[in-house]
């Protein structure tokens, strides 16, 4: 993958990573932004033709025009899709970046076809609180995340040690800017009011969910499932929230599904 | 010199193994702890020794705001105040303060600090906290990165409901009103502003912007506030402004008894139990990414989120909260020492004097607090002589006040 900055409708300067060759794919990331050669994108890009943007306030993305609410949010992703031109993407989004894409295809249900969400935040049920991620501490999040901590949880921290001093300092103050963007729209519950909208979307639908998400509980995939008219829902065994990292063949197929 | 006889009113039965027990003293504590029988003696007591405070000659009475917080039991600072207003008459009634952005719509803390200033004769400090992340984000769901534009928008209101003679409208991008209009207006045009901040040069020029004074409320002691303090007085400088130390406030605890000895003798456990228990804080909520400008992280970043750090139970003893400067303790001529030390060293006008600490019975907080009053403050008032006449940073009530004892009420 390769990446570059790119101007967003003069509002935003932010960097894109582009690679891979086949059908167009728009990627929008999780709360926690991408991680350091991210190995899903990589993987996808060997089957399409991947362009994943960084949302102002992830790493040097930035705004002068700052995000605020939902629909901000929703209208960068179309602000990015037609600076590059993008000719009918599949739009996939994991957490965060799942409940961006289903407003995306919420709101413009004629212009997103295809769309995969993989563990999408957006909804709340009271009786199955999602996790509080902005009161969570570094050394606690592998857990919370992964299915197999011990095995994946490294991938966050790209090799660092969240209980290192040092490492914690420089990782506080990325994930300051990463959280606090995300916080505009997932703090301090992650509803603003999708699923009152989730009936729009007309795309063909994947919903994804690692069976072991300790963060989103696997009940919401219901939920998302009951709420979207032409979805189908896979259950992925042996993966957590972060199942792209955790059972990546499996959620590349059920992406592929959308175009047979 | 300003002394503010502060009362955080901590609750103070929680449990000797509260930190074995329990993540946090705020946000997530389990509100069987709490008691309101017992809490209706408890504030009772508290409002006396504010009461007292002011009998004994300091200058201002204080209260302040926390939600879901074992050591500070005032989620609404003016419901205290207003109790005060009624049977005090000189002390200034300093609410330091109402988080404004978490009053909807804002303008509210226009009209209630207007009416405690009314009914108080023009006696009112408002303080105006950005607020911490545990009150203001994890217990009143304000967006973290966006509570600060929240509060600048709340700020601008505020100013200009009190200001403005007619109602105006105001469209804000938080808060929209057709119809601004705020009855009663407070006495004193506008009452002084006390902004509480933690180092971040936004929040210096903020208070020089609009002279403000500049409050420092730390639990760790004026050795400790050194570099954050000499910062505040460089941007005063650099900014052009006249060095008035009534431009500054800082919180210290203090302890006084008649000699070294009895004082850790006698408040030893009490500031054990402040400093040990109430100040146990779930690192997680102190601080909602977000929260915090970036350069303020970058220059003040703590490594409390350490596994090691969190499940870290031990104490910070007497000797060392004292030797350290987090608590000003001793006989009425070592506290007057330190305490001449504090006001030169940090420059400041205004003390907020911690007195009652932790779980302190009543009589002990009054004998300290009258100790202070009558053998250290004579030490101490006249600091600073070539700003004697100085009074733009504190209240002007009326020359007459209204002062109704219950008695008179009922005409006996």
């Amino acid at each position: 993958m390769k990446s570059r900055l790119i101007d967003v409708a003069g509002r935003h300067q932010i960097r894109v990573y582009e690679g891979g060759n086949g059908p167009q794919l728009l990627f929008i990331h999780g709360a926690g932004g991408l991680l350091p050669n991210d190995p899903f994108l990589a993987r996808l890009a060997r089957d399409y033709s991947v362009t994943a943007p960084l949302i102002p306030g992830y790493e040097d993305s930035d705004s002068t025009v700052p995000l605020r609410t939902m629909l901000d949010f929703t209208l960068f992703g179309f602000d990015v899709w037609q600076t590059l031109k993008l000719d009918n993407p599949v739009l996939v989004g994991h957490s965060m970046g799942g409940m961006i894409a289903a407003e995306m295809a919420a709101v413009a249900n004629t212009s997103v076809e295809r769309l995969a969400l993989i563990c999408p935040a957006g909804l709340w049920l009271d009786e199955h609180p999602v996790g509080d991620l902005f009161a969570t501490l570094p050394y606690e999040l592998p857990p919370l995340l992964f299915f197999d901590p011990a095995k994946h949880g490294g991938l966050l921290s790209a090799g660092g040690d969240f209980n290192d001093p040092e490492f914690l300092t420089d990782f506080l103050v990325g994930n300051a800017r990463r959280m606090g963007t995300a916080g505009k729209i997932l703090f301090p519950i992650p509803d603003r009011g999708l699923a009152e909208r989730l009936y729009r979307i007309r795309a063909r639908t994947q919903i994804i969910w690692g069976a072991g998400d300790r963060l989103i509980p696997p009940i919401y995939a219901q939920r998302f499932n009951d709420l979207i008219g032409a979805s189908q829902l896979t259950m992925v065994s042996q993966a957590g929230h972060m199942v792209p990292y955790e059972q990546v063949e499996t959620v590349v197929k059920c992406i592929a599904a959308l175009h047979n | 010199m300003k002394f503010t006889w502060f009362n955080l009113m901590p609750w103070p039965y929680l449990p000797d193994d509260f930190r074995e027990k329990y993540r946090s003293v705020w946000v997530d504590i389990p509100s069987t702890l709490y008691d309101p029988v017992k809490g209706h003696e408890l504030y009772n007591t508290y409002l006396d020794e504010l009461e007292y405070a002011e009998q004994l000659g300091y200058d201002g009475i204080g209260v302040n705001e926390h939600h879901a917080n074992a050591y500070g039991l005032m989620p609404s600072p003016n419901i205290m105040a207003a109790s005060l207003a009624r049977r005090t008459s000189k002390a200034a009634l300093v609410v330091l303060g109402n988080s404004i952005a978490l009053y909807n719509p804002p303008i509210r803390v226009a009209e209630e600090f207007a009416m405690l200033d009314v009914i108080s004769g023009g006696r009112l400090v408002a303080g105006f906290p950005v607020g911490t992340s545990m009150d203001t984000n994890f217990c009143y769901g304000d967006i973290p990165a966006l509570t600060r534009e929240r509060y600048a928008e709340a700020h601008d209101l505020i100013k200009q409901a009190w200001r403005e003679q007619e109602p105006f409208a105001f469209n804000g991008r938080y808060t929209k009103l057709r119809y601004a209009n705020c009855w009663p207006k407070p006495i004193q045009s506008p009452p002084p502003i006390f902004i509480p901040g933690g180092g971040s040069l936004e929040t210096y020029d903020f208070c020089l912007d609009h002279d403000y004074v500049y409050c420092y409320l730390s639990f760790s002691g004026y050795k400790r506030a050194k570099q954050l303090m000499d910062g505040y007085w460089q941007r005063v400088a650099d900014r052009g402004k006249d060095l008035s130390p009534y431009r500054a406030g800082f919180a210290q605890t203090i302890v006084v008894a008649e000699s070294d000895a009895e004082a850790e003798r006698d408040y030893r456990e009490h500031i054990d139990y402040f400093y040990n228990r109430c100040l146990h804080v779930y690192p997680g909520f102190a601080d909602a990414p977000g929260y915090r400008t970036i350069k303020t992280l970058k220059a003040n970043v703590t490594s409390q989120m350490t596994r090691q750090a969190v499940g870290d139970v031990s104490s910070m003893s007497w000797d060392q909260l004292v030797s350290d400067g987090y608590v000003i303790a001793g006989g009425p001529d070592t506290v007057a020492a330190q305490m001449k030390e504090l006001i030169t060293g940090l420059r400041v006008g205004n003390i907020f004097c911690l007195i009652h600490v932790g779980n302190m019975p009543k009589e002990k907080c009054m004998r300290s607090s009258k100790l202070f009053a009558e053998e250290v403050i004579p030490q101490l008032r006249d600091l600073w002589p070539d700003y004697a006449t100085d009074d733009r940073f504190w209240v002007h009530p009326l020359a007459t006040h209204t002062n109704r004892p219950a008695a008179a009420a009922v005409g006996n």
